[in-house]
């Protein structure tokens, strides 16, 4: 058996899921990772998180109602993201305590909407599948509008990227030069509910905050510059993805048998390990110097 | 009736559950730890699963991986981003929590009364370990009262004290962790986390002495969970959707609260005369 066979079992290259997998995991790493660079540079990783989780009261809502899950995330987040502005996330103070009422009340009302699903009788098994999701459970249909979101958010952070990375690194600076900077902030917030929607739906919410932070935590730990911190996230969630998908992919062949280990377990491993392996780079470094 | 049989067993758990999140959650708010509150409930349900599936009891997982989060915050947090760290640790708790999962075949339903709770349904064998750790909590708290309320509130003043502040914040991770292992199987991780942030936080619009804050964060915490089991129990929706709402209610309650006051001291004219 060649090492190729080895790595990449029987029937990968074949495999439609695996080619649905692969593109949405490219497409949504790199709009995280762009997302990304500033919500860990704004301290905003909690909003980032609890998007994600508030999204799944979106998809409970939206089942519910017989609406497509995608309109349920999208509509939930951006609705959360203004709570979120309204009780005064933009401040660094009270920040996670904005953050944390807006989740405690969304997670409410998950719980009254999972019940009232269950109750209803459409399927028990969906309250794993809306709160973990399963990259390998993307219908080929939803494609289109995922990259189009994706577009979206992307294009979002080039028009803002000037304002928004002074308003961020020095909000008086940037306030003093006429930069509306709570505008800047709120619209920021806006685009990070849509990245998130968008990547807690295609590859569940564990996986939309593991590409959210982690690549981005990470690149920012190699260098300050906030356009190459981005192209190392991106590079750092796309290899993950893809090598996450491989062992996933080969993980049907070991124990226990006849199922595999979930991708997102891999991904976020890989995850991990990259940003304790940034620390142990930038550790180096300060020590070279 | 709603107060008689099995309905005791909840208020009790209940009652014993929004002492130990009002006085944890003072400090949480004071701390700004709110994400690390979410992060160690929510992580630590991976240890349950973890249990389940090596024969362990549901409570030593629980234990271990709140624990074991609580110390890779504090640890990492030390030299990262604080609020990314803990992210990070979520995540890798959660995934492992994945794997777990679909390695056995008969938890998914177990999934929804971790997070979100089965208040209604809790055993009597449920309240003496829930009383005991509450009371060992609690006790902590009251050890680490004087030296955790200085370094939370003026962080800088602690230290020239030789109070350390990373001491202190682990010390207050174990705490919260413990008030998870305590909390999550039998009231799930949304009801500790938003008893947590909605009480305290209301609490603290109210007034600013830290003593008369925390007591009443713990009366609204009560409040709260009344409320929630008494129109839980006539409305048959789940107790998560009541706390989640009504702790949302509670802090916007004390925002408003605040704000009226301000405006009144502020413009001493508009006060309404007494009639």
């Amino acid at each position: 058996m060649s090492a190729g066979l080895f790595v990449f079992a029987p029937g990968f290259f074949d495999n439609e899921a695996v080619h649905v997998a692969l593109a949405v995991g490219t497409a949504v790493a790199i709009v995280t990772a762009v997302v990304g660079v500033f919500t860990v540079m704004r301290g905003q990783s909690f909003a980032g998180e609890s998007l994600g989780d508030i999204g799944t009261t979106g998809g409970a809502a939206a089942s519910l109602l017989g609406v497509g899950p995608l309109a349920g995330f999208v509509a939930i987040d951006v609705l959360a993201a203004a709570a979120m502005e309204l009780v005064g996330v933009q401040r660094v103070r009270g920040r996670d305590l904005a953050t944390g009422v807006v989740l405690g009340a969304a997670i409410g009302l998950a719980a009254l909407f999972l019940y009232l699903d269950t109750t209803q009788g459409s399927g028990n098994g969906s309250t794993v599948t809306i709160l973990f999701g399963s990259i390998f459970a993307i219908s080929s249909a939803t494609i289109p509008a995922v990259v189009a979101l994706a577009a979206l958010s992307v294009a979002l952070i080039a028009i803002l990227y000037r304002p928004l990375l002074l308003a961020t690194v020095s909000p008086e600076i940037a306030a003093a030069r006429g930069i509306p900077v709570r505008l800047v902030g709120a619209l920021y917030l806006l685009t990070l509910a849509l990245a998130t929607a968008l990547a807690a739906i295609t590859i569940g919410t564990i996986l939309s905050t593991a590409l959210l932070i982690g690549p981005a935590a990470a690149a920012l730990r190699l260098t300050t510059r906030p356009l190459r911190a981005m192209l190392v996230a991106t590079a750092i969630g796309i290899a993950a993805v893809w090598v996450g998908v491989v062992l996933a992919y080969d993980s049907y062949h070991w124990p226990p048998q006849e199922h595999g280990w979930p991708v997102s377990f891999f991904v976020v491993a890989l995850i991990f390990l990259g940003y304790l392996a940034s620390g142990l780079v930038k550790w180096r470094q300060e020590r070279e110097a | 009736m709603m107060f008689e049989g099995f309905m005791v067993n909840a208020w009790e758990v209940a009652s014993i559950v929004a002492v130990v999140a009002g006085v944890v959650g003072f400090f949480t708010v004071l701390r700004g730890a709110a994400f690390a509150a979410h992060s160690i409930p929510n992580g630590s349900f991976a240890g349950a699963a973890g249990a389940s599936l090596v024969g362990l009891g549901t409570l030593f997982g629980l234990g271990v991986f709140a624990f074991a989060g609580a110390l890779g915050i504090g640890l990492l947090g030390r030299r990262g981003r604080h609020d990314a760290v803990t992210a990070l640790m979520l995540v890798m708790m959660l995934a492992l929590g994945a794997l777990f999962v679909s390695f056995s075949s008969e938890y998914a339903p177990e999934v929804y009364s971790l997070l979100f709770g089965e208040v209604l349904g809790i055993s009597a064998n449920a309240v003496l370990p829930t009383l005991l750790l509450g009371i060992l909590c609690l006790l902590v708290v009251a050890i680490l009262y004087r030296p955790l309320m200085l370094s939370s509130a003026l962080p800088e003043v602690g230290e020239a004290r030789g109070i350390s502040a990373f001491a202190m914040e682990l010390a207050f991770l174990g705490v919260l962790a413990l008030a998870t292992t305590m909390t999550v199987p039998v009231v799930g991780t949304l009801l500790i986390f938003s008893l947590m942030i909605g009480a305290p936080a209301a609490a603290r619009s109210f007034t600013d002495r830290p003593a008369v804050a925390m007591a009443l964060s713990v009366a609204f915490a009560l409040a709260i969970v009344w409320f929630a089991i008494a129109a839980s129990y006539e409305t048959n929706w789940p107790v998560g959707f009541f706390v989640g709402t009504a702790s949302a209610a509670a802090f916007v309650l004390g925002r408003v609260w605040a704000y009226a006051r301000a405006r009144m001291g502020r413009r001493p004219s508009a006060r309404p005369s007494p009639s």
